[in-house]
């Protein structure tokens, strides 16, 4: 189970960048602090561009907050001038009471309505942001993150840690601002009616802030604990969803649940003991509240004995009192919400924080007519410093040249395919589109220049005709079948239940392998790219389809650049040169029949396919 | 313009779908149509949540004594404001001022109580729903999963749970706790002032009015917004796993725009809850004013009179002032509980779906097996599939097939001819929709699930593996194997490159380990069909992704397995074929001749047009000696 390659080393000064501190609850302060400021940041950025409709929602808080916080004074101004005023036969401060109350009382309920819905407008708008940029930065990590990390644990970010942070923006902005606001307003309103009073209930403060400062240490790590727990939890789930076919086969039911029990068992503690620290912290803040409330009413009580006080001025601080620490509970809630927003934004930021190792060019040279001359410069790969698995080789194709290359299993056939799609960069060296390098393409212009078709053969839900357009989006309906008649693909695709409309399910889940990978190739010949790159994405084709496919080729690779790969030297027929490789070394490299006449390791491997054919 | 993937209302329509797990229910759809009253979808939950009943019946009892705390501070305030304040007496403050702190640190330490109690229960209750529904999903049939989007279990197994646990947590006592909190407050505005109290007490009715039309309304919303959030996760997951074909053709940008215009749907979704929320608020806050407003030129009118105290009415507006949280909070208490109904019948959805591929209630008990597979008549047509031009929708329309023990059969067809789910129909993946299979006489029907997969073992033409070690991997379909029978099977897979990893068989491979190449999946999935020497192998073009090299010796190697176990073998190759004892060709959803492989080739010719493209090979060496003499 230790076998992970490339675990984090969570023992370098950068072990907290990116994603590296993820599967760590238990951090050192220092990685927290810098952790929490990544966060901030992020959060900042996010909310920056909503200033004005914060700034506006502040503001309309602050007003619902004043018209709620005027009623106890409203109240003691009724008792202690309306009351003798009415006794005298005044009727005056009376209605200016009534109208003051429920003038109050109206405005306080209109614009919390206000607010509630520009809050959500804020909040909505930060976590379309948000998922967008998520979204986009995932697309933009290069495989080998992506090799690394897991589909689950991306996936997880994107929905679970999303969701939290949605829960704290749904529920906790408003109890966050109006909180702060009365509890503020409260304070002054106190201090102002009676010092000596006011500073007794603002003497509470202090433990306040202790237990605060305790409940944060405890709950971030505990927090840090549910984002773990429920990443490994949906990368269980997703893992046996996409193989459910091998689970039933194999019975591994039993063996799952197990897995998955430990997770979910896992994730119920962290989640309990999260509420368990919650269920400390508020209470505690009720008890300072409460006592600090019986200090007030005693001491008031004396004062106002001895003369010093107004019975309507103790009764309105107890009210205030009172409603002082209702919005403390709200604001532990929210301060509860926020620490587990913090744990799964933590996460977030440091997966918007990884950098591309196969980045977008930030000045690209634009390439509008793509010729199709490749070239490979000195071209050296590794994965990583220890293994090379391609050493350093030169290679030029004119335009329009059909290559092969062949070789067993390992020889770094796919590698340099990878290269020249630009999945990775090459180590040392470059690679070159007409004389220029790809790293310094757009993408755009990269994708319209060089496409690969591999034998996975993805489908993504929709039809089968939206599986073909995606190799280009812009294509009519009637290019869309055009490129599925050209590969061969057309007839079948007409005899499913809906021809082109037919949905190909989950995963292409309708679908043969073959089928599949004659939607594949039907998508690059609408793609229409100058070179094309074909790993293997004639694997699972019956003969009849490979025929069919390899007779399209023949036109369709005319004026076109070509690398081909394949175990089956039948796709070898049609190409102009050959590469022979093996253990990343390029052995033989010529024109099919030269090589065959060569008595090399070409015609090796020709004379043993022939009598394949029997 | 496409769209892929597709917002589920344009996903293609079909009549002939169970109506309890078709599609549409899973998309927007459902939410504008018939809905299950709320409190339906919670009672559901009951049976979930009765282990936690006890505590969270205890936890709401608490929460009533610490409310009843809470609400007796005004009364003791009152009682000092009258007593020692109005008679000056210092002395007798102490009493009252000694209640006090015995309700203020009761009150905190029961609300720690509450939460205590309900904590461990609830999360047990969402714990024990969630394995429940993973468990339910590994046994329902794969004809349900092909249709109902990745995201949308996911986020029924994840968002939808934690929703129905913060319900039970908070909501559920909530409900009872302020239900409480507001009669007894009303009692005891009526104890201080009948007329005050009565004012407060008529504001229940247009508050209940009020609430019942919002949540018709809201409950709609509600089940909108989760079905999107579930459409989200579908996009995600997909965006994640097809992440290389986005990169190969450069399409991010693309399926981010489908991401973002249902992400925009989402956002649209929840403001028009917003938009709800708020009016329900505004009314919630006005009203409870408004009744108070009333009461106090009341009051002080009463005040003035007499017949009213000064410290009962500070009091009254001290209860009122506690009865503020209970009001308030029916707004948020609505919202809750129709979210949770909305996730609690997004949940039964899924659990309600009929399992269609279970053991019999009373299994044949099954000899050793032998192997013999006959196929008699066997029908197969995908629930989707429609009748089309007055022909029958099904996909094989009456195989007849036998296998004796031991022998080899190779199944050819074209592409789409339905290979592939013949294999499928064996281990029982999908249940045959007419005709028979029968192994050594016995309907796979009748025989227990886990017997029936244990003793056929299939290759899959797409190898799937988990993220374990290699030796769990090998060693899936029969856990007691020992390493011998590992490296016996990795042989015949000639998968010797295990060798070569790092921990050997220890080595963790799978998505969440070391990724192999193609062709090293093929031939681990290859070891793990063969391992535990099952009765019958299937074996779904197992060659596919090897060079001809490794073919070649994984075809001598699997020879000798296959002498002594019955083996269906659907193959695109000569070479493969040539494993077989005999061929059946598939086509048009019949099996059209059996033969061996130069049987079929001589009289055969759709079967030479299948397997052996002569011209076109001789066409191939043609080109190259042609390349050669120029």
């Amino acid at each position: 189970m230790t076998a992970v390659p490339n675990a984090p080393d969570t023992h370098s000064d950068d072990s907290w960048r990116g994603v590296a501190a993820e599967d760590n609850n238990d951090i050192s302060d220092a990685v927290g602090i810098k952790l929490q400021d990544r966060s901030r940041r992020l959060l900042r950025s996010l909310v920056r561009p909503h200033r004005r409709l914060v700034a506006l929602a502040t503001v309309v808080v602050i007003v619902s907050e004043l018209a709620f916080l005027v009623g106890p004074l409203i109240v003691a101004y009724g008792i202690d001038s309306a009351v003798p005023a009415l006794t005298r036969g005044d009727g005056g401060p009376l209605t200016f009471t009534a109208i003051g109350y429920l003038g109050a009382g109206v405005l306080n309920a209109l614009s919390k309505a206000v607010f509630v819905r520009l809050s959500a407008r804020i909040s909505q708008a930060v976590m379309l942001d948000l998922r967008g940029r998520v979204f986009d930065h995932s697309q933009a990590l290069s495989l080998s993150f992506h090799e690394k990390y897991t589909s689950g644990r991306v996936i997880a970010r994107m929905t679970s840690d999303l969701d939290t942070l949605s829960d704290l923006t749904e529920q906790g902005l408003d109890g966050l601002v109006s909180g702060v606001l009365s509890v503020f307003a409260i304070s002054v309103a106190l201090l102002f009616l009676d010092l000596p009073l006011g500073l007794i209930a603002l003497i509470a403060f202090l433990p306040i802030m202790l237990l605060t400062r305790w409940f944060q240490g405890t709950s971030r790590t505990i927090y840090r604990r549910t984002r773990t727990a429920i990443a490994s939890l949906i990368v269980q789930f997703t893992e046996t969803m996409n193989g459910l076919r091998a689970v039933l086969t194999f019975r591994r039911e039993a063996r799952n649940e197990a897995i998955f029990a430990q997770f979910n068992a896992e994730n119920a503690q962290a989640n309990g003991d999260g509420m368990m620290a919650l269920a400390k912290y508020t209470p505690a803040v009720r008890m300072v509240g409460n006592l600090t409330l019986t200090a007030v009413m005693i001491v008031g009580a004396v004062q106002v004995i001895n003369g010093g006080l107004a019975i309507g001025v103790l009764a309105a601080f107890l009210l205030y009192v009172r409603r002082m620490y209702d919005p403390l509970d709200e604001l532990a809630m929210f301060y509860n919400s926020y620490q587990s927003a913090a744990a799964a934004l933590e996460k977030l930021s440091g997966l918007l924080e990884e950098v591309p190792s196969v980045p977008e060019p930030t000045d690209p040279i634009p390439l509008p007519h793509v010729v199709g001359r490749v070239t490979f410069e000195s071209v050296q790969f590794s994965y990583n410093r220890q293994v090379e698995v391609l050493p350093t080789f030169d290679l030029d194709m004119p335009a329009g040249q059909t290559l092969a290359v062949v070789g067993a299993t390992g020889a770094g056939k796919s590698t340099l395919a990878k290269l020249l799609a630009r999945f990775y960069d090459p180590t040392v060296g470059r690679v070159l589109l007409d004389q220029v390098d790809i790293s310094r393409l757009s993408t755009a212009d990269l994708r319209r220049g060089v496409v690969m078709v591999t034998q996975e053969s993805f489908l993504f839900s929709g039809s089968v005709a939206d599986n073909i357009a995606l190799g280009n989006p812009a294509a009519t309906r009637a290019e869309v079948e055009a490129a599925a008649d050209a590969i061969g693909a057309g007839t079948f695709i007409r005899s499913l239940p809906e021809g082109f409309d037919t949905d190909v399910r989950k995963r292409g889940g309708r679908l043969s392998a073959g089928q599949r990978q004659l939607v594949g190739f039907a998508r690059a010949f609408l793609a229409d790219p100058a070179v094309l790159i074909l790993d293997e994405a004639t694997a699972s084709l019956d003969i009849p389809s490979e025929r069919a496919v390899q007779a399209a080729l023949r036109t369709v690779l005319h004026n076109r650049t070509a690398v081909i790969i394949a175990h089956r030297l039948s796709t070898v027929a049609i190409a102009d040169r050959v590469l022979v490789m093996d253990h990343g070394r390029i052995l033989e490299d010529g024109a099919p029949a030269e090589l065959i006449s060569g008595g090399g390791r070409f015609a090796g491997l020709h004379s043993a396919w022939q009598e394949s054919l029997v | 313009m496409s769209n892929i993937p597709p917002a589920p209302d344009q996903s293609v329509e079909s009549s002939t779908r169970e109506p309890s797990s078709a599609p549409e229910q899973v998309g927007h759809r459902s939410a504008g149509s018939a809905q299950t009253p709320t409190v339906a979808s919670l009672r559901r939950l009951l049976p979930y949540a009765r282990p936690a009943l006890p505590s969270l019946a205890a936890s709401t009892v608490v929460a009533i004594v610490a409310t009843l705390c809470g609400l007796s501070f005004p009364l003791v305030i009152a009682w000092i404001i009258d007593g020692p304040i109005a008679r000056r007496n210092l002395s007798q403050l102490w009493g009252p001022a000694l209640l006090l702190v015995v309700l203020g640190v009761t009150e905190a330490a029961l609300f720690w109580l509450r939460r205590v109690l309900a904590t461990r229960p609830t999360m047990r209750v969402e714990a024990t729903m969630r394995a429940d529904l993973y468990e339910r999903l590994q046994r329902l049939p794969v004809s349900f999963h092909d249709r109902w989007p990745a995201g949308q279990l996911m986020s029924r197994a994840v968002s939808d749970l934690s929703t129905i646990r913060r319900f039970l947590v908070f909501g559920v006592v909530f409900l009872v706790v302020n239900l409480v909190t507001f009669i007894v407050g009303v009692g005891i505005l009526l104890f201080l002032s009948v007329k005050l109290g009565l004012i407060v007490a008529a504001l229940a009715i247009p508050l209940v009015l009020l609430s019942f039309q919002y949540e018709s309304r809201y409950q709609i919303l509600a089940r909108r917004s989760q079905d999107q959030v579930g459409d989200l996760a579908t996009v995600v997951e997909e965006s994640v796993l097809g992440v290389r074909i986005l990169k190969a053709f450069g399409r991010s940008a693309h399926l981010g725009r489908t991401f973002r215009t249902q992400a925009g749907e989402l956002r649209d979704t929840e403001m028009s809850k917003a938009k709800v929320v708020s009016v329900l608020w505004a009314v919630i806050i006005a009203l409870p004013e408004i009744a108070l407003g009333v009461a106090l030129i009341l009051g002080i009118r009463d005040v003035a009179a007499g017949s009213l105290s000064a410290g009962a009415l500070v009091a009254f507006f001290g209860t009122a002032m506690g009865l503020r949280w209970p009001i308030d909070s029916i707004g948020w208490l609505l919202a809750i509980a129709n979210d949770t109904a909305a996730a609690s019948e997004r949940y039964f959805e899924v659990m309600d779906s009929p399992l269609t591929v279970v053991s019999p209630d009373s299994p044949t008990a099954a000899a050793p097996s032998r192997g013999h597979l006959v196929m008699s008549d066997v029908r197969f047509a995908f629930a989707d599939a429609r009748p089309r031009l007055g022909r029958p929708a099904e996909l094989l329309r009456g195989i007849d097939l036998e296998l004796q023990p031991g022998e080899t059969v190779a199944v050819v067809g074209a592409t789409g001819s339905g290979k592939t789910t013949l294999t499928s129909l064996i281990n029982r993946l999908y249940d045959v929709t007419g005709g028979s299979i029968r192994l050594d006489g016995v309907d796979i029907r009748e025989l227990d699930l886990a017997t029936l997969r244990e003793s056929v073992s299939v290759a899959f033409e797409e190898p799937t593996l988990f993220s374990a070690s290699v030796r769990e991997n090998v060693l899936l379909g029969s856990p007691d194997g020992s390493d011998e029978d590992v490296r016996a099977a990795l042989d015949v897979a000639q998968a010797d490159f295990v060798d070569d990893l790092p921990w050997g068989l220890d080595t963790r491979i799978g998505e969440q380990g070391l990724s192999l190449s193609g062709g090293q999946r093929q031939r681990l999935a290859l070891a793990r069909a063969v391992v535990g020497r099952p009765a019958v192998l299937v074996m779904d073009d197992p060659l596919s992704a090897l060079d001809i090299h490794t073919e070649a010796q994984v075809e001598r190697a699997l020879r000798s397995v296959l002498s002594s176990t019955t083996a269906l073998l659907v193959a695109h190759r000569a070479s493969t074929v040539m494993l077989a004892d005999r061929v059946a060709l598939l086509e048009d959803g019949r099996i059209t001749a059996t033969g061996t492989h130069s049987e079929l080739m001589a009289t055969v010719p759709a079967y030479r047009d299948l397997l052996a493209s002569r011209e076109d090979q001789v066409a191939g060496v043609r080109r190259l000696e042609d390349g050669v003499h120029a």
